[in-house]
């Protein structure tokens, strides 16, 4: 019988190359067919998270609608670097209007297709963590409130990026921005975690709420997938390594977003109708110094001598959010804190 | 059909005749009626189909109509005052992307102190934001008005401001003649884009443009509103031959035959002069109207046509609803720039003078235009005047300010000082 030998690579992530495996089973991402919502010749930095986050995103809103999906994006870097008129990345009908009122726009683009009975074609708003959880916040709620049928993704890169890194509400505890310095003693976010988008979203209780990481793009894909499986308001807060503004290695975006996750600072979870219904487990425990050490936006936590109540904090913040979302096996967990997640530890490891 | 209705029910009317397939709007008074008149309509079936949007401020309000717009569906909004200022950034959005928006603005004061009473103001303060705006003087041109706004916001594709004057118009019940659907639907073709998102054929709308082409997408823009100078009278011709009646237009002009004296006005505030400047012809002065209907883009030539090139005007006095403060005159500073440019050959430029009048809500009463216009004829009328100026009340402020270098919130002080309490929510 022919055989043929796999040689399997660890690559210290779990994560399996998409050309190791036979046809049917790699990833959409590695085949030539593939969409390319948003295509080659953007502006990007090297490295930028929030463009790779916001094309498989688009890819696969495009399979999941049969390539019917119109876009609207908020200003930001996204819409600067992919659209200096006459050019375009888009491959994809496409609409910017301001900073502060994406999620309405696409609420008037949804309105338009309903009274057009196009109930085919789906709608995607987006805009960075500024253009989501500030300034377009009211009209993010607004579209939540109304359920209106649009899939709102936040590329979060955790401050203004496009205006040269400034704080914004969704700026985490600690980190060092161009206006964070003048705030309080310490040049890193004087104020809480940020503000959590999610967490808001799941109290309007919309149909679906999500969030992923560009670590995970298998994952991504299947948030989005999944997100147009539902009509009405649906909410996807996707994390996006910022080399330029979080002072990490452009080839490092990956590994920076994963730190997220496995440090429990960026649970990846999924919520219907207001409740969590999956979160995704950590892998690889990894305390939080190990992610902060390499984003020189919290250099100031370790130089010139470590700052250990700081990052206690942000430990102390990690820890919560894996006793909130079970992130690890009810095993792993001290008996104090599985009295505390039990309920959801079972459902996710089961 | 012949009907007694308040204005805002005319216009509701109208609109939905006009079929538009997305409304949003935020509530403020006094645009509240209309709004509320076209959601009984979308529920009682009589406008399908039709999205009817509550949306949480105005800015959300103009943001849904940018969307609705773009991805081909005919939007409509209505606002005022706060509200407008609240939606501006989209209200210059919406004509730099080149949507045929139509909104009614309810024309309101702008606060501090909050009024909600009629002025110009904030229709006023938007008069650069690259949309077209046409003045209502009744119920009945407001509807009319509504009609012909959406077909020059489509065949230009330039987004269309109906100005109807706050109580005077939006709720004061006149006779109007409301059209039949049939009429409405041959007059107005239905909606077709020049560029839509659409995903058999994508295009990206909204892109940067940078200085090496911007002066020209703007310059395009100034261009195609000039094209609404020559679109304006054939919209209104067609509009007179379909409905039976002549509304709107680029100007109107009263009694301006012989006239020496001409006074500029817009909106509601027409009909009180009109009165005003019979009884004065019947006194023997030589007093007509030019009224301005469409105020975006300004009719230069058509107000130069109006008046003449031979001297015959000797003054002009521009009534104005809105205060460019520090300055005077809005409308004035236009009509010195229409009328300068009616080249050389052109006999002396009248006499212009300016008066802020109806601030607020103040009732512009005929008394008081009859003794402001005499003044004027008798050649006494200062360049800049404000109309039934309590001066008694600012002198009292003035001492109390010379007095202490901080006198408190002025608006309160004039109040108690006419004896008043704030009544008002
Ligand atoms: C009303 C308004 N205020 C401010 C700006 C300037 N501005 C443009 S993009 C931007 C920051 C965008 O930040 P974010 O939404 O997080 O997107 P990012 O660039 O980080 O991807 C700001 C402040 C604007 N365009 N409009
Ligand atoms: S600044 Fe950050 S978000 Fe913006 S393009 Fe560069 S890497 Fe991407
Ligand atoms: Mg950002």
């Amino acid at each position: 019988m022919p055989y043929q030998s796999i040689k399997f690579i660890q690559t210290g992530s779990l994560a399996v190359g998409g050309r190791l495996l036979a046809e049917d089973q790699r990833s959409v991402q590695s085949g030539a067919q593939r969409s390319n919502s948003l295509t080659l010749g953007h502006r990007a930095c090297q490295g930028c998270g929030e463009a790779l986050g916001a094309r498989i995103a688009l890819d696969a809103c495009q399979r999941a609608t049969g390539g019917k999906t119109i876009a609207v994006n908020a200003t930001g870097c996204l819409e600067v670097f992919s659209t200096p008129y006459p050019e375009t990345s888009w491959q994809l009908p496409w609409l910017h209007s301001l900073f502060g009122n994406a999620p309405a726009v696409a609420a008037g683009v949804a309105a338009a297709l309903r009274a057009k009975s196009r109930d085919d074609v789906r709608v995607v708003g987006q805009g960075g963590d500024g253009g989501t959880v500030d300034i377009g916040f009211a009209c993010l709620s607004g579209m939540f409130e109304r359920n209106d049928d649009v899939l709102y993704i936040c590329y979060d890169n955790e401050a203004y990026m496009n205006t040269g890194v400034q704080r914004s509400g969704a700026t985490p505890y600690a980190a060092r921005t161009a206006t964070t310095e003048p705030v309080g003693p310490e040049p890193g976010n004087k104020f809480g975690q940020g503000k959590n988008v999610p967490m808001i979203a799941m109290a309007h209780e919309i149909p679906y709420v999500a969030t992923a990481t560009v670590s995970d793009l298998r994952d991504l894909e299947y948030k989005v997938e999944r997100a147009m499986e539902f009509r009405g308001a649906r909410y996807l807060h996707v994390l996006v390594p910022c080399p330029l503004g979080w002072g990490s290695a452009p080839e490092s975006t990956i590994e920076v977003a994963r730190l997220a996750t496995q440090t429990g600072l960026f649970p990846v979870f999924e919520a219907e109708d207001g409740e969590v219904v999956s979160a995704t487990p950590i892998r690889h425990r990894t305390g939080v110094r190990d992610y902060l050490r390499i984003q020189r936006r919290y250099a100031h936590l370790f130089k010139p001598a470590e700052r250990t109540e700081m990052i206690d904090r942000i430990q102390r913040g990690a820890d919560r959010n894996i006793t909130r979302f079970g992130l690890l096996p009810a095993d792993d967990i001290d008996a104090e804190l599985a009295t505390v997640g039990a309920g959801r530890a079972e459902e996710i490891t089961s | 059909m012949l009907r007694q209705i308040e204005g805002s029910r005319a216009v509701a009317d109208a609109v939905a005749m006009c079929r538009p397939e997305v409304i949003c709007a935020y509530p403020i008074t006094p645009q509240t009626h209309i709004v509320e008149a076209l959601g009984a309509k979308v529920k009682a079936g009589q406008l399908r189909p039709c999205e009817f949007l509550n949306v949480e401020s105005e800015f959300a309000a103009m943001s849904v109509a940018i969307g609705a717009s773009a991805a081909g569906a005919r939007a409509y909004t209505a606002t005022a005052s706060q509200g407008l200022l609240y939606m501006s950034e989209a209200v210059y959005n919406a004509a730099g992307l080149g949507l045929p928006i139509v909104m009614t603005v309810a024309n309101r004061a702008i606060g501090a102190p909050i009024n909600i009473w009629n002025d110009h103001s904030d229709a006023m303060s938007q008069r650069d934001a690259g949309w077209i705006q046409l003045y209502a003087e009744t119920s009945q041109e407001a509807l009319d008005l509504h009609i012909q706004a959406f077909r020059i916001a489509e065949d230009l594709s330039v987004p269309v401001m109906v100005c109807m004057d706050g109580f005077l118009l939006t709720h004061a019940y006149e006779r109007a003649d409301i059209p039949s659907p049939d009429q409405v639907d041959n007059f107005l073709p239905g909606y077709e884009p020049r560029q839509v998102l659409d995903p058999a054929a994508p295009v990206s709308i909204g892109a940067m443009v940078g200085p090496e082409a911007f002066t020209e997408v703007r310059y395009l823009a100034h261009a195609r509103q000039s094209q609404a100078l020559t679109l304006i009278p054939e919209v209104v011709a067609e509009f007179t031959k379909t409905f039976g009646r002549d509304s709107g237009g680029l100007v109107r002009g009263y009694r301006l035959e012989d006239a020496d004296t001409v006074v500029v006005a817009l909106g509601s505030v027409l009909g009180t002069i009109k009165d005003t400047v019979d009884e004065l012809r019947g006194d023997g002065m030589r007093i007509g109207i030019l009224g301005i209907s469409t105020f975006r883009p300004f009719p230069s030539a058509a107000v130069r046509e109006a008046l003449g090139s031979d001297g015959r005007v000797k003054r002009l006095v521009v009534l104005e609803r809105a205060l460019a403060t520090g300055v005077g005159g809005i409308v004035s500073a236009d009509l010195r720039m229409a009328l300068a440019g009616g080249g050389s050959g052109r006999a002396a430029e009248p006499v212009m003078s300016t008066v802020i009048a109806g601030l607020g809500g103040r009732a512009i009463t005929r008394m008081s235009l009859r003794t402001m216009l005499a003044e004027a004829v008798a050649g006494a009328l200062e360049p800049l005047s404000f109309l039934d100026l309590n001066k008694g009340l600012i002198e009292r402020e003035f001492i109390r300010a010379r007095r202490t270098r901080r006198s408190g919130p002025v608006a309160e002080n004039m109040l108690r000082d006419q004896g008043l309490t704030a009544r008002i929510g």
